[in-house]
């Protein structure tokens, strides 16, 4: 046998990925990091790489049975512990369960004069009986640059990092190790020439005063991967990369439909309100009535038993159910069955990515039918467009995988460009409520539309939206050849046609009335003429008569005479005729 | 050389400059030339200048690898002075002897 059977699989033995667990990393990647083989992961001062490092151990070591070093050059146990802590690792309990071994590397310069030649078989001993001490599987350099600053002979140390590296891929152990970012290149000390399987880059980069923290796979040699930007968040569930272009579309979608809580806008929307864990946004105007619509659809979700969480980022909570209570709504009593939870906080409170790390976890805690944010434009203005796009994005991917309705009210401001400002935003959203502010006749009315709604028959008219007491009404705009007529000129308008309808009724019983009399007397002179005509033709008759028997008289009297002349009958009878005559010639 | 603890202390001729013995580690990794440079070195030292007031100690960390961590220890070979105080660490072959008198202070810097 000459060549032995060619393998399937051998020109493309896929590189094998070692899962970190954290949330987005591992869909941008394809897998994770690649197994076996040291990852830099490079960034400036604060943006995270310690706390990336720490969970690819964590969750290494809680989710993947795969136990974890962690090397310290900077920080001491006691703290990497504590700075962990916030973020939901009890590292402690992993460390007990000598799930993770973790090593603070303590260089003091000041301490350590240098004599000849030496190497630095010391950290490799120390790292090899860490590694064999617990069997780990995962191992973090944090910061090996530290080395740089605590031993002067930078030959010795670019030798002994360069066999460090490849002594790790030896071992077989999967390395994340962190670098500061440097000014020309990606680390301070060029440490991503010894590093060449995987380069992920951080940053903290901040934009109008607001800080967003980004993710990038700079290089990923054997593997596919996501190259752009990623934003980040840091949570109190560790990192979560947003890979908003990674994502697919494929949700389960529901056909239960959940009422709006006011039944004329149901009505308007095929009958039966919006689908469940369906999107809905409602714009308008300051001061059209979004978050009372929005408050609506909270208490009847809440009425019905199904919880909600209500992110309120302009009212407090009290205000909320004070002024709710005065449209006739009271929200107290669900609040207090925990049926309702509102959540308020300030806009500039915190960044972008935190408001949304929040809100995952608010989410996450309450597991609610229905999500309120209240408005979520309040959320665009604490990042810029393209970033808050996309973590919007990805909080309505989040509420539609999980099947949760949403309700983002977005406030627009005045003028024409009423469906401008949310394009980008509203293409997101299955459904689109608009309200606008009509101004005429030294009033305003507000007016409500229905610009979309999928997968559903909708209404496509203007209805004039009511706040009274006794909570919210749509009532019929008026639309005619005057134009859409709302408020006080509508009710003025209907009244006067209501006038107008009853002139003409009145009108037109008069006209019925002169109608009848002319018809009546018509019939009356009918009958007169018939009376006459009656009167003149029986004196008609009688003449007729009266000629008739002169007639017969006067022929009797003349066959009498004849009779007595002896004449010929037909002779009589020529006499009466010419045509008797004219025979006789 | 393996944990070989070498004391020496002279009885009679008290050292002009200590009157604390000294107390000196070694931390090696394996029979290197390095190491046994260092070793050397190091006795050579000693013998000239603190004559009967110190004890060397070796340690080779292939054998002890726990033992990394009291002393942070990264460079081999490393001497550390654990006595007296504050401790010092010098790290090489320690074959530039005037640095390692400096480095252990038995001779101020230039």
């Amino acid at each position: 046998m000459k060549t032995k059977r060619a393998k399937p699989t051998a020109p493309a033995e896929i590189l094998p990925k070692c899962p970190t667990g954290i949330q987005g990393l591992d869909e941008i990647t394809g897998g994770g990091l690649p197994r076996g083989r040291p990852t830099l992961v490079c960034g400036g001062a604060g943006c995270g790489k310690t706390l990336f490092a720490m969970e690819f151990l964590a969750r290494g070591a809680s989710q993947f049975r795969e136990n974890g070093v962690f090397m310290s050059f900077e920080e001491t146990e006691a703290e990497l512990k504590a700075n962990v802590a916030s973020l939901g690792f009890d590292l402690t309990r992993l460390v007990q369960r000598k799930k993770i071994l973790i090593d603070h590397v303590h260089i003091e310069r000041s301490e350590i004069t240098e004599t000849g030649e030496y190497d630095l078989e010391g950290l490799f001993v120390r790292l090899n009986y860490a590694i064999d001490s617990i069997g780990a599987k995962r191992v973090v350099l944090d910061t090996l640059e530290a080395l740089f600053a605590g031993l002067p002979n930078e030959a010795i140390l670019r030798a002994e990092l360069r066999r460090l590296f490849r002594w790790l891929k030896d071992k077989g152990v999967t390395a994340v190790i962190t670098a500061e970012r440097g000014r020309a290149h990606l680390t301070r000390h060029g440490l991503e020439e010894y590093v060449s399987d995987c380069v992920i880059l951080l940053d903290h980069r901040v934009n109008d005063q607001i800080a967003t923290r980004h993710l990038r796979v700079v290089k990923y040699r054997g593997a596919l991967h996501g190259t752009n930007e990623f934003p980040f968040l840091i949570g109190a569930e560790g990192l979560s990369v947003l890979p908003i272009t990674s994502l697919g579309l494929n949700h389960r979608v529901s056909k239960g439909r959940i009422s709006t809580g006011i039944p004329r806008m149901d009505a308007m929307l095929g009958g039966k309100g919006f689908f469940r864990g369906s999107s809905i946004l409602l714009t308008g105007t300051p001061g059209t009535g979004k978050t009372s619509i929005a408050s609506h659809f909270a208490e009847a979700a809440a009425q019905r038993g199904e919880r909600v969480l209500f992110f309120s980022f302009e009212e407090s909570p009290n205000q909320m159910i004070r002024n709710m209570r005065s449209i006739g709504l009271r929200l107290e009593p669900l609040v207090s069955r925990g049926l309702l939870k509102f959540h308020a906080a300030r806009p500039t409170l915190c960044g972008l990515e935190m408001h949304l790390a929040t809100m995952f976890r608010e989410i996450a805690l309450l597991k609610p039918a229905v999500v309120v944010v209240d408005p979520i434009t309040s959320l665009l203005s604490a990042g810029t467009d393209a970033e808050t796009k996309g973590m919007v994005t990805r909080l309505v991917d989040f509420l539609k995988g999980t099947q949760i309705t949403s309700f983002f009210t977005s406030l627009t401001h005045g003028g024409h460009a009423l469906q401008q400002s949310e394009i980008a935003m509203s293409s997101l959203m299955d459904s689109w409520l608009l309200l606008q502010d009509i101004e005429g006749n030294g009033e305003r009315n507000r007016v409500l539309y229905v610009l979309k709604a999928r997968g559903m028959a909708h209404s496509n008219q203007v209805r004039e939206f009511l706040i009274s007491n006794r909570g919210i009404d749509l009532v019929d705009a008026y639309i005619g050849p005057d134009g859409v007529l709302t408020g006080a000129s509508r009710v003025a308008q209907t009244a006067r046609e209501d006038a107008e309808a009853l002139t003409g009724r009145q009108e037109a019983g008069r006209r019925q009335r002169e109608l009848q009399r002319k018809r009546t007397m018509l019939e009356q002179r009918i009958a007169g003429l018939r009376t006459d005509f009656e009167s003149e033709e029986s004196e008609l008759q009688r003449m007729d008569d009266q000629a008739g028997t002169r007639t017969h008289v006067l022929t009797s009297e003349r066959t009498a005479l004849a009779r007595l002349r002896q004449a010929d009958v037909s002779d009589v009878k020529g006499a009466n005729g010419s045509d008797t005559n004219g025979k006789r010639r | 050389m393996i944990r070989s603890k070498k004391v020496k202390r002279p009885a009679a001729r008290p050292s002009a400059r200590r009157a604390k013995p000294w107390h000196l580690r070694l931390y090696v990794a394996g029979h290197t030339t390095k190491s046994l440079e260092a070793f050397a070195n190091l006795k050579q030292i000693c013998e000239r200048n603190l004559k009967g007031g110190y004890k060397i100690e070796v340690i080779d960390l292939l054998e002890q690898p726990h033992l990394c961590k009291g002393d942070q220890i990264l460079a081999i070979p490393t001497l550390v002075r654990k006595l007296p105080q504050p401790v010092r660490k010098i790290i090489g072959d320690l074959s530039d002897t005037e640095r390692v008198l400096i480095g252990l202070d038995l001779r101020p810097a230039a």
